[in-house]
C-alpha cells in the first residue's frame, strides 16, 4: 500500500480540516439550562499527507485532544470540515462512517486504561479485525502474529492478558492493534508520555519505522516539544482553541515567529548542564479558561510583546513565509 | 525534641557548618513483604546531602527512588512495607530510632516533602489559609493570628496574586500550577533543612513547569534548603541539580556532580538513557532529516525477578560472564564520581 500511496502524496492529502470549531455546552441546575459554552476547538485548518507527521503540541486545556477525537469523529464537530482522502466526512451518520474507520486509527496515552483487561493481547489486536471482517480463522491468527512480531512482541504473548505487560509494551500492543486495518492515519494522542525515558525511544522508533514501511500519516499530538521535533515533519503550535503557528519543523524550532511558541521553546529544559540558561523569560501566569476566552489575542494577558491591538482584534492566520503560517500582530 | 536543640530558626540556617551533610542515608533497606515474597525496593541505598545543595535522584518508575524519600520521612505503608535496615541520619540523630512522636514533629517541620500530584497531599474540604497555618502553629508555637500572618507572608513568596483572597479558598478552586505553588508555600512555611520533592513538576505545562522550578531555586538560594530531586527529566536535572544519583532496580548505579555525569556517564545505564533522551536542540537547524533514538533493549525487570548478578546485565550491551555471575560493587572512578560497574572504563571510553 506504501508504494501507490506515495506517487499521488502531493495531490490528495490524507487529511484535511478546516475550521474545524468544536464547543462544548455546559449545562447547569434541575432544567439542564444552557449556562455557556467551552470553545475548546475554535476554527483551525490544517492537512497531512502520506507518509508525513503533523505534530500538535499545546499545554494542557489548548483543545489538541479534543482536535484528535473530533478529525476521527468519536465527538461530533460544531462546524467546519473535515475530507480524509479527499471525502468530506464531517457529517457522516455512524454507519456509513463505519467502512471508513478501517483508514484512521487511534493510539492512546494510557495504555493501562485504554486496554480491555478481560480480553487476551491477540484478542485485542485481532477485534478490529473481526469488526471490519479482514481475513477469519487461521488466517487472522497468522496476521495477528505477524503484528505482533512487525511491533517487538513475541506471537507466544498473544494468550497473555494485558496485566503481565509493561507500560512499553503495552502501548506497543495498542500500535499493533491500530496497524491491524492497514489504516491511512494513525491519531496518537500523547503516545509516549506515560512512558519511562527508555521505553519512550522504543516506541518513538517503532512508530517511525512503520511509518516508514507503510506510508502511514500521523497526527501525533503531544506536550513534549523534543519529542515532537524528533518525530515530526511540520509541527502546530496550539493556544486555547487555536492554531497560533504552523510550520515546517525546522523553521518552527529555529525561528519561532509566535511569542508563545518563543515561551514554550525557552521553558523547556534542556539535558546539558553547561547549557544552563539561568533565569529565563517565562510567560508569567496561567492559561485563561476556554470558557471565557480573552478578547483579541488570546495570549496577550501573558505576552510580553502585546500592544493596545491585541488586546481588540484577533490575528488572523497567515502565511508569511511560505509554509510557515503565524497569527500575531507583531509580523 | 530536647530542650535547646533546633529551637532557634534564625541561628540554624548559618550555625549548621557548610561542610557536614543535613542528611546522611546509609545502606537503607526498604522491603516490601508480600505473598509472593520479598520485594526489595530499596536495597541497601546510601547518600548524603549537604546544605543548600540540589541532589538530583533519577531513575524509571519502580527503581526505588520515591520509596528512598518515604522511607526518610518514615511513610512507608507499612504493611506491606517496612525499613529493615540502615540508619538515616538528619544532623546527626538517627531518625529510624525516634519515636512516632519524635518523628512527627521532624515532619513538614525540619523536613518536608513536595509531591507530583498536588490534590494527594491537600485536604480538599479545608481552605488554603488553615492548611498552611497550621503547620506553621503546630511546628512554630506562634499563635493563629501570627501563623496566618506568615501564610500570607509564604502565599506572597510563592507569587500566588492577592493571598489574602487565596486564604479562604478551597485546593479545588485552583489551578494545577497555583495548587503545587500552595503546597510549595506549605512545605516551606517551617523553613525546613531538608525539602524532598518527589517529580514536583511532572505533572504540570512546561511554562508552568519552569516558573516552579525557578522558584524553587530562588527560595533554596534565600533560605538554605537542601533539596533532594526527584525526576525521570534529564533536562530538569541538568538545569537544577548540584550531584546527581541515578538508580536502577532499587540500587544507586551511579553518583557524580552534574556536569560530569552528563560528560562521562560510567554506567551503561547512565550512558544509554542520557542517549535515548530526545533532544530540543536549537542549534542544530541543519538537521530536518529524521534520526533514529538510541534504544536501551528490554525493560526493567519485575523486583522480584532480578537475574543473579548485576540487575542491569541483561539489558547491557557490555555485559560479560562476570556481570551475570556477580553484582559489582560501588566503586570510586575518580574523585566525587561513584559506579556499580564492571566495565566502566569502557563505558568511559565510549563517549557520552
Amino acid at each position: 500500500m506504501s508504494a501507490t500511496a506515495t506517487s499521488a502524496a502531493e495531490l490528495v492529502p490524507v487529511l484535511e480540516v478546516r475550521e474545524l470549531k468544536k464547543y462544548f455546552p455546559i449545562r447547569q441546575g434541575l432544567v439542564s439550562r444552557l449556562s455557556g459554552k467551552v470553545y475548546a476547538v475554535d476554527g483551525i485548518s490544517f492537512d497531512i499527507h502520506p507518509g508525513e507527521t503533523l505534530g500538535l503540541v499545546g499545554e494542557s486545556g489548548c483543545g489538541k485532544s479534543t482536535v484528535g477525537k473530533t478529525v476521527l469523529k468519536l465527538l461530533e464537530p460544531t462546524s467546519g470540515t473535515i475530507r480524509l482522502d479527499g471525502r468530506d466526512i464531517t457529517w457522516l451518520r455512524r454507519s456509513e462512517l463505519r467502512p471508513l474507520r478501517r483508514e484512521m486509527q487511534m493510539i492512546f496515552q494510557d495504555p493501562f486504561s485504554s486496554l480491555n483487561p478481560r480480553m487476551s493481547a491477540g484478542q485485542i489486536v485481532a477485534e478490529p479485525l473481526a469488526v471490519h471482517d479482514i481475513a477469519r480463522g487461521p488466517q487472522r491468527l497468522e496476521r495477528v502474529a505477524a503484528l505482533f512480531r512487525r511491533v517487538g512482541l513475541r506471537p507466544d504473548q498473544m494468550t497473555e492478558f494485558p496485566h503481565a505487560f509493561s507500560g512499553g509494551q503495552r502501548q506497543r500492543i495498542g500500535i499493533a492493534r491500530a496497524l491491524a486495518v492497514q489504516p491511512k492515519l494513525i491519531v496518537g494522542d500523547e503516545p509516549v508520555s506515560a512512558l519511562d525515558v527508555s521505553i519512550q525511544a522504543q516506541v518513538i522508533n517503532l512508530m517511525m519505522d512503520l511509518q516508514e514501511e507503510y506510508g502511514l500519516a500521523y497526527l501525533f499530538i503531544a506536550h513534549d516539544l523534543a519529542v515532537v521535533q524528533h518525530i515530526a515533519h511540520r509541527v502546530a503550535v496550539m493556544y486555547l482553541g487555536r492554531i497560533v503557528e504552523l510550520a515546517d519543523k525546522r523553521s518552527l524550532f529555529s525561528q519561532p515567529l509566535h511569542p508563545y511558541t518563543e515561551a514554550l521553546l525557552a521553558a523547556v529544559p534542556i539535558p546539558d548542564p553547561k547549557a544552563r540558561r539561568g533565569a529565563r523569560t517565562v510567560p508569567a501566569g496561567d492559561v485563561p479558561s476556554p470558557i471565557n476566552p480573552p478578547k483579541g489575542c488570546h495570549f496577550h494577558a501573558r505576552c510580553p510583546y502585546a500592544m493596545e491591538r491585541c488586546r481588540i482584534e484577533f490575528p488572523a492566520l497567515r502565511e508569511l513565509q511560505p509554509g510557515h503560517f503565524v497569527s500575531c500582530h507583531r509580523h | 525534641m530536647q530542650a535547646g536543640e533546633l529551637t532557634d530558626r534564625a541561628e540554624r540556617g548559618s550555625a549548621t557548618a557548610a561542610a557536614l551533610p543535613v542528611l546522611e542515608i546509609e545502606n537503607l533497606q526498604t522491603h516490601f513483604l508480600l505473598r509472593k515474597g520479598i520485594l526489595r525496593a530499596v536495597d541497601g541505598f546510601s547518600c548524603s546531602l549537604n546544605p543548600g545543595e540540589t541532589l538530583g535522584i533519577v531513575g524509571e518508575s519502580g527503581c526505588g527512588k520515591s520509596m528512598t524519600a518515604l522511607s526518610i520521612l518514615r511513610l512507608v505503608p507499612n504493611p506491606p512495607g517496612k525499613i529493615v535496615g540502615g540508619v538515616i541520619r538528619f544532623e546527626g540523630r538517627d531518625l529510624l530510632a525516634l519515636s512516632e512522636t519524635e518523628m512527627r514533629k521532624i515532619r513538614g517541620n525540619n523536613i518536608s516533602m513536595i509531591f507530583q500530584e498536588p490534590m494527594s497531599s491537600l485536604n480538599p474540604v479545608v481552605t488554603i489559609g488553615r492548611q498552611i497555618s497550621e503547620a506553621i502553629w503546630l511546628h512554630q508555637g506562634v499563635g493563629a493570628r501570627d501563623a496566618l500572618l506568615k501564610t500570607v507572608e509564604m502565599l506572597h513568596m510563592v507569587r500566588i496574586s492577592e493571598p489574602e483572597r487565596r486564604l479562604s479558598e478551597y485546593p479545588h478552586q485552583l489551578s494545577g500550577g497555583m495548587r503545587q505553588r500552595v503546597m510549595i508555600a506549605m512545605a516551606l512555611s517551617c523553613n525546613p533543612q531538608v525539602l524532598l520533592a518527589d517529580e514536583p513538576t511532572t505533572a504540570l505545562d512546561v511554562t508552568i513547569q519552569a516558573q516552579i522550578l525557578m522558584l524553587m531555586t530562588e527560595l533554596q538560594q534565600s533560605l538554605g534548603t537542601a533539596i533532594m530531586l526527584i525526576t525521570h527529566d534529564m533536562g530538569v536535572i541538568a538545569e537544577h541539580a548540584d550531584r546527581v544519583v541515578v538508580m536502577y532496580a532499587g540500587r544507586k548505579v551511579e553518583e557524580a556532580p552534574v556536569e560530569e555525569i552528563f560528560a562521562n556517564p560510567l554506567h551503561p545505564y547512565t550512558h544509554g538513557l542520557l542517549r535515548s533522551v530526545p533532544r530540543l536542540d536549537l542549534s542544530s537547524t541543519e538537521d530536518t532529516a529524521r534520526r533514529r533514538l538510541s534504544e536501551i533493549p528490554g525493560t526493567v525487570p519485575p523486583l522480584d525477578q532480578l537475574p543473579a548478578g548485576c540487575a542491569f546485565s541483561p539489558r547491557c550491551g557490555f555485559a560479560t560472564d562476570i556481570c551475570r555471575r556477580e553484582y559489582p560493587p560501588l566503586e570510586a572512578k575518580s574523585p566525587g564520581h561513584f559506579a556499580t560497574c564492571w566495565h566502566s572504563d569502557q563505558v568511559r571510553s565510549a563517549g557520552p
